[in-house]
C-alpha cells in the first residue's frame, strides 16, 4: 500500500503547485509545526511564516518559504492557499534581506497589534535561520 | 449635396477609423485571451476560499461569538459599495452597465432611508458618478499603473474596506463588477461581502467533520479579511475579462459599421461622380446645338 496523498498549493493567481505523491508535508502552523501523512483526520488551519517542507515519495525534500495562508486537508487532499510562497532554491540573498530589512521595520512598529507583532516576530526568526545558511 | 471632394476626403477618414478599430479588436482579442486565463486561474483560489469559510461558519454553533465580518454589525444603516469600473473608455456598455446596476441600487438604499458611502475603484466609475453622487464618493482608487490585475492591488482595497469597518464606518459592504459570462455577455453583478452572505447553501455532508486548529472563530476572524481581498480579487479578475470581451465586441460592430458607411458613401460619391459627366454631356450637347 502506498503512502502517498495529493498536496496543491494555490496563489489568488494561479496555482503554484500540485503533486500526486508526496509521503509527507509539513506545515508551519500557527500553533506549531504539523507534519501531514496520509490519512490524517480533517483539519483546517492557518499558518505563520516560515518553512514548508514538502517530501516526495523517493524522501526528496523541497523546501518553501511562506508568509501567511489556510490549509485544508480532506479525503487525501492537502490544499494550502496563500498569497506569499517562495521557492527557497530560487530566493537569492538579496531578497531574503529585502523581506528581513521590511519585517524588522513592522516589528518596530508600537502601534500594531499582538498578533501583527507576533508574525512579524516569526518572520524575522526564519529569514535569520536562512540567511546564515 | 456635398462635393465631390468633401465625399472622397470622408471616405478617407472613415477607412482610417476602421483601421483604428480594427486594430483595437486585435489588441483585445488578445488581452482577453489572457484575461480570461487568468480569471480560470484565479479561480480555484476563491472556490476554496469560499468552501473553507462555510465549513467554519456552519460548524461555529455559537452565533453571538461570530467575527463580526461574518455576523454583521447587527444593524443597516451605512452602506458601502465598492463600484468597480474599467480605467479605459471604447468598451461598449462595458461601464455604463456597472454604473446603471450601482445607481439603482444607491436609489434603492436612498429611499430606504440609508446613507450611502462609494468607493470608485477604475475612473470611469468616478467620472460618471461624480456628478449626482459626489459628496458620497469618499475615496476613489485607480489603477492604471498596473497592467492586468493584481492580488497586490486587490489587498490594498481589502485592507481600506476593513480599516473602514473596524472604525464602524459602515454596516454593509457591496461591490459591483461584471461577471464574465463569454465575449458577448457580460453581467452586471452585485454582490454583498460584509457581512458575508454565504450564497449557495450547499448540503452539509456529514464526513465534514473537521478538526480545527486553532479554534473555529480565531480561524474566521483571521480568513475573513482575507476572503475581503480574495473576492475583490475575483471581482477584478472577472472585470478585466469583461472589459476586454465587450471592448472586443464593440471595436467589431464599430469596424462592420464603419465598413458599411464606406460602401454607402462610395455610392454617393460614384452617383455624383456620373452626374456631374453627364451635366457636362449636356452643356456640351446643348451648346453644339445651340450654333
Amino acid at each position: 500500500m502506498s503512502n502517498v496523498f495529493k498536496v496543491e498549493i494555490i496563489n489568488p493567481e494561479k496555482s503554484f503547485l500540485l503533486k500526486e505523491d508526496v509521503s509527507e508535508v509539513v506545515v508551519p502552523a500557527y500553533e506549531g509545526d504539523m507534519g501531514i501523512l496520509k490519512d490524517h483526520i480533517p483539519i483546517i488551519s492557518f499558518l505563520k511564516p516560515g518553512l514548508l517542507r514538502v517530501i516526495d515519495k523517493a524522501f526528496v525534500e523541497e523546501t518553501y518559504y511562506v508568509e501567511d495562508g489556510i490549509i485544508e486537508f480532506k479525503n487525501n487532499c492537502l490544499s494550502i492557499l496563500t498569497s506569499n510562497i517562495f521557492d527557497i532554491k530560487k530566493m537569492d540573498r538579496n531578497k531574503i534581506k529585502d523581506i528581513l530589512s521590511e519585517a524588522e521595520k513592522d516589528s518596530q512598529n508600537n502601534n500594531i497589534s499582538d498578533q501583527a507583532k507576533y508574525l512579524a516576530d516569526q518572520k524575522i526568526e526564519v529569514l535569520r535561520s536562512l540567511t546564515l545558511n | 449635396m456635398p462635393s465631390l471632394d468633401d465625399l472622397k476626403k470622408r471616405i478617407t477618414s472613415v477607412k482610417s477609423t476602421q483601421k483604428i478599430t480594427k486594430a483595437m479588436k486585435m489588441v483585445a482579442a488578445a488581452k482577453l485571451r489572457k484575461a480570461q486565463e487568468n480569471a480560470e486561474k484565479g479561480r480555484p483560489y476563491s472556490e476554496k476560499m469560499n468552501n473553507i469559510i462555510l465549513n467554519l461558519s456552519n460548524s461555529i454553533t455559537d452565533k453571538e461569538s461570530a467575527p463580526r465580518l461574518l455576523a454583521g454589525t447587527g444593524n443597516e444603516k451605512v452602506h458601502l459599495c465598492i463600484v468597480l469600473t474599467a480605467d479605459r473608455g471604447l468598451c461598449g456598455g462595458f461601464n455604463t452597465n456597472i454604473i446603471k446596476k450601482a445607481k439603482s441600487f444607491f436609489e434603492k438604499t436612498k429611499s430606504q432611508g440609508k446613507s450611502l458611502k462609494i468607493i470608485t475603484v477604475g475612473s470611469k466609475g468616478y467620472d460618471q458618478l461624480k456628478r449626482v453622487y459626489g459628496d458620497q464618493i469618499i475615496e476613489k482608487i485607480s489603477f492604471k499603473d498596473s497592467k492586468i490585475a493584481n492580488y497586490l492591488d486587490a489587498e490594498n482595497v481589502g485592507k481600506k474596506i476593513i480599516e473602514l469597518f473596524e472604525k464602524n464606518q459602515f454596516d454593509v459592504c457591496t461591490i459591483f463588477y461584471n461577471r464574465f459570462k463569454n465575449v458577448i455577455t457580460q453581467i452586471p453583478q452585485e454582490q454583498q461581502i460584509i457581512p458575508l452572505k454565504s450564497s449557495e447553501v450547499k448540503e452539509n455532508s456529514v464526513e465534514d467533520n473537521y478538526e480545527f486548529e486553532p479554534e473555529e472563530d480565531e480561524i474566521l476572524s483571521n480568513l475573513l479579511p482575507k476572503n475581503i481581498s480574495t473576492q475583490i480579487f475575483k471581482a477584478m479578475l472577472e472585470n478585466s475579462a469583461s472589459e476586454q470581451g465587450s471592448r472586443m465586441s464593440a471595436m467589431d460592430n464599430a469596424t462592420r459599421n464603419a465598413g458599411e458607411l464606406v460602401d454607402k458613401l462610395t455610392i454617393n460619391y460614384n452617383r455624383s461622380r456620373q452626374a456631374a459627366i453627364t451635366k457636362e454631356l449636356i452643356e456640351i450637347i446643348s451648346g453644339a446645338e445651340s450654333l
